[in-house]
């Protein structure tokens, strides 16, 4: 069975909780006593129908308040695929957590209220999901049940949203006419909307095909961890040197000549090992431990790859970067960078621009990027650290900056 | 993993992605800790961290936090498997922390809400920097909210408000002196998920997980042992049931379930068919109120 991760994204009353709620109903992810938690708190506050957002809104302040507040995570699984839901909020203020739930979506979920069709957030959503690069995004135009389950208001907000995509990088885009609370096309196609020919929301994330979304071919094994064990017990593995990590890309083989970054060394997998035994390859995003037939000096932060296809070794780099924090981004300033198994530090040389997240406009007068602002920023590291283009690979092409006197993690960052 | 098709099972992605965040922990923190009680999530978790490390040894000790109402069936699987893995085992003695005053026991005799000062205690005493859990994110509604690196103060706080942003598979770290790193490498398993990789890896269980025969009374709609640790009150009637347990806790809190799931398989059809969350059936503790474990993790217990 296979994982998939989805981002959800609305605004304010969109009803994406109620949707949520509507897809781990339906899929009998939700237990008896969750169930009636929530209708009697549905009861007592005088709900007329059991309030299913109320599954999701987890964190207190949120109940009080009404709103979501922060990344949360939900799981489902149905006979085909397990699922992970980042159910991320919709205000402005907390762009930075759609951002959090879509770097590791393989799919982009975005609720529109039928009658109010695209507003602002629903392009910044989108924005957000295509600078991320998730592989696949479905619009779902929300609330169908309110304007008679008219195909034309669908029609109309698709051909809107079709007109603004142009401007962005979407690979796979599909739009589905739902209504959550009633559960009309959630699971089942619905009868309400003959005039649909597509599949139900579910069918969709059980079907769409994510496996050629990896990157298979810039082989990329950024060392994480030396495995030398203790000789005392097992004199076998006197000699035993393994370098542990996660493939971040590629296909890593067995015989495989192999070059090491930085030191440019060229070896060849002995082999590759796991806990369960060899195997004879290894590929995104398998934890296997690579041994060298060399005897080469290897340690964490260094990256193996193929001698003819090796990632850009630099201290510079160019980067969309989507600021984190209250604290604003300080060109000139010098921040903790974080990037596979390396980290260094680096002073942000110049901001290019910050983009309206909205208009997408370009403002090249800016000086500076505050919290859930998106910018072009150039940095200089103190090492070089070994690269692809984000939209190459979002693992060797991402990072994080962190603020190095409170630790907090500021900026996130996708290569150009 | 089949040659040439180039895809893992969710189990096998779920494998991954928990080494990857145990050898992080691994290669980034000086004094790491895993706690392990012998609860499934827990025996999981060192499954994993002996796998991450394989043929090495695990290069961190185990935490066993030990209110002093254990099952015996526990203690006994708690001490073997440490053993088999050749690991350093730490016990912090709830009993201790009475004894020295720093907490008093509860006129209900409940140790579970002590836990967290013999936990802050050792954690400080062993001056650990990184403390592993086997938290998942879909047992409870606050904890859908927890980060993989979970950030606590100097006083062992959490604050859900102000979590670090974690994305991609990058995990941050960074504290000062006397702040510390929860990690959490099962955050996105489910139960179901735990109970399949068990099977999966054939991974030995405390056996109270299994259906056996056990005096029981009901209090609170569960099922509670009777033990050295709690007897029945007047009026509540002691039966002899077949029964297994979903969570090992504190014995007077946990409560079993009536089931005649004796192996892998059979437990697996009976989660995959229940229709009650783990907490909800088997934990006292979790049912007081609706905000009941976000209050309990801001005081810093898992």
């Amino acid at each position: 069975m296979e994982l998939l991760r989805f981002a959800t994204a609305g605004s304010v009353d969109d009803g994406k909780s109620t949707l949520i709620g509507r897809l781990l109903y339906d899929t009998k992810s939700i237990f008896e006593d969750q169930l009636e938690s929530i209708e009697r708190t549905s009861r007592d506050r005088g709900d007329e129908q059991t309030n299913l957002a109320l599954l999701t809104d987890g964190l207190r302040a949120e109940r009080e308040q009404g709103i979501t507040i922060d990344v949360a995570y939900r799981y489902f699984a149905t006979p085909k695929r397990k699922f992970i839901i980042a159910d991320t909020p919709g205000h402005i203020q907390y762009t930075r957590n759609m951002v959090t739930g879509a770097s590791t979506a393989n799919l982009a979920l975005i609720l529109v209220d039928a009658r109010n069709g695209l507003v602002e957030q629903s392009r910044r959503h989108a924005f957000i999901a295509s600078l991320l690069r998730v592989p696949h995004l479905v619009l779902c135009v929300n609330k169908m049940d309110l304007v008679d389950y008219d195909e034309s208001v669908f029609e109309r907000i698709k051909a809107e949203f079709r007109q603004f995509a142009t401007k962005l990088d979407i690979t796979d885009l599909t739009f589905v006419p739902v209504s959550a609370l009633h559960g009309d096309n959630i699971v089942h196609r619905s009868a309400n909307m003959p005039w649909y020919d597509g599949t139900s929301l579910l069918h969709h994330l059980e079907e769409v095909h994510i496996a050629s979304d990896r990157n298979l071919i810039d082989a990329r094994f950024p060392v994480q961890y030396v495995i030398r064990p203790q000789a005392q017990t097992n004199h076998d593995l006197h000699d035993y040197r393994g370098y542990a990590g996660t493939v971040a890309g590629g296909v890593l083989k067995a015989g495989d000549e192999v070059v090491v970054l930085p030191s440019g060394l060229t070896t060849r997998i002995d082999g590759i090992d796991t806990a369960d035994g060899p195997v004879s390859e290894a590929f995104a995003p398998m934890s296997v431990t690579v041994r060298l037939t060399d005897d080469v000096d290897v340690s964490r932060g260094d990256m193996i790859c193929r001698v003819h296809n090796q990632p850009r070794v630099t201290q510079d780099l160019d980067a969309m970067v989507c600021w984190l924090s209250d604290q604003p981004l300080h060109v000139r300033g010098m921040y903790a960078v974080k990037h596979t198994t390396r980290s260094v530090r680096a002073q942000v040389r110049d901001l290019t621009y910050r983009i309206d997240v909205n208009s997408l406009h370009r403002d090249e007068a800016a000086t500076s990027l505050g919290l859930n602002d998106i910018g072009r920023v150039s940095l200089r590291t103190t090492q070089p650290l070994f690269v692809d283009e984000y939209r190459r690979n979002r693992t060797t092409g991402s990072f994080l900056l962190i603020d190095e006197s409170t630790g907090a993690t500021v900026g996130a960052g996708m290569l150009l | 993993m089949t040659a040439h098709v180039y895809e893992l099972s969710h189990l096998q992605a779920l494998e991954a992605e928990a080494i990857h965040i145990t050898r992080e922990v691994a290669a980034e923190f000086e004094r790491p800790v895993l706690l392990f009680s012998g609860g499934k999530d827990s025996v999981v978790m060192l499954h994993l961290a002996a796998k991450a490390f394989w043929p090495a040894r695990i290069p961190f000790p185990v935490m066993h936090v030990d209110t002093g109402h254990n099952f015996p069936e526990v203690l006994e699987f708690r001490d073997r498997t440490v053993e088999r893995l050749g690991v350093r085992l730490v016990v912090a003695s709830v009993e201790d922390s009475i004894a020295q005053g720093r907490v008093r026991e509860r006129p209900d005799g409940v140790r579970n809400p002590l836990q967290t000062v013999t936990l802050l205690d050792a954690i400080s005493a062993g001056g650990y920097d990184a403390v592993f859990g086997g938290a998942r994110r879909d047992e409870e509604k606050a904890r859908a909210k927890e980060r993989v690196f979970s950030f606590r103060d100097e006083f062992g706080q959490w604050d859900p408000k102000n979590q670090r942003p974690e994305l991609w598979s990058l995990y941050n770290g960074r504290h000062h002196r006397g702040e510390h790193i929860r990690v959490f490498p099962l955050s996105n398993w489910t139960e179901l998920d735990i109970w399949q990789y068990l099977a999966a890896e054939n991974i030995e269980l405390p056996s109270i997980y299994f259906a056996h025969q056990r005096e029981v009374f009901r209090r609170d709609n569960m099922w509670l042992a009777v033990s050295p640790f709690t007897s029945p009150r007047e009026g509540e009637e002691v039966a002899t049931l077949t029964v297994r347990y979903r969570t090992v806790g504190d014995v007077p809190v946990t409560g079993a379930v009536e089931s005649t799931a004796a192996s892998y398989d059979e437990v697996i059809a009976e989660t995959a068919a229940t229709r009650l969350t783990e907490r909800g059936a088997t934990r006292a503790d979790d049912r007081l109120s609706e905000a009941a474990m976000e209050d309990r993790k801001r005081e810093v217990y898992f």
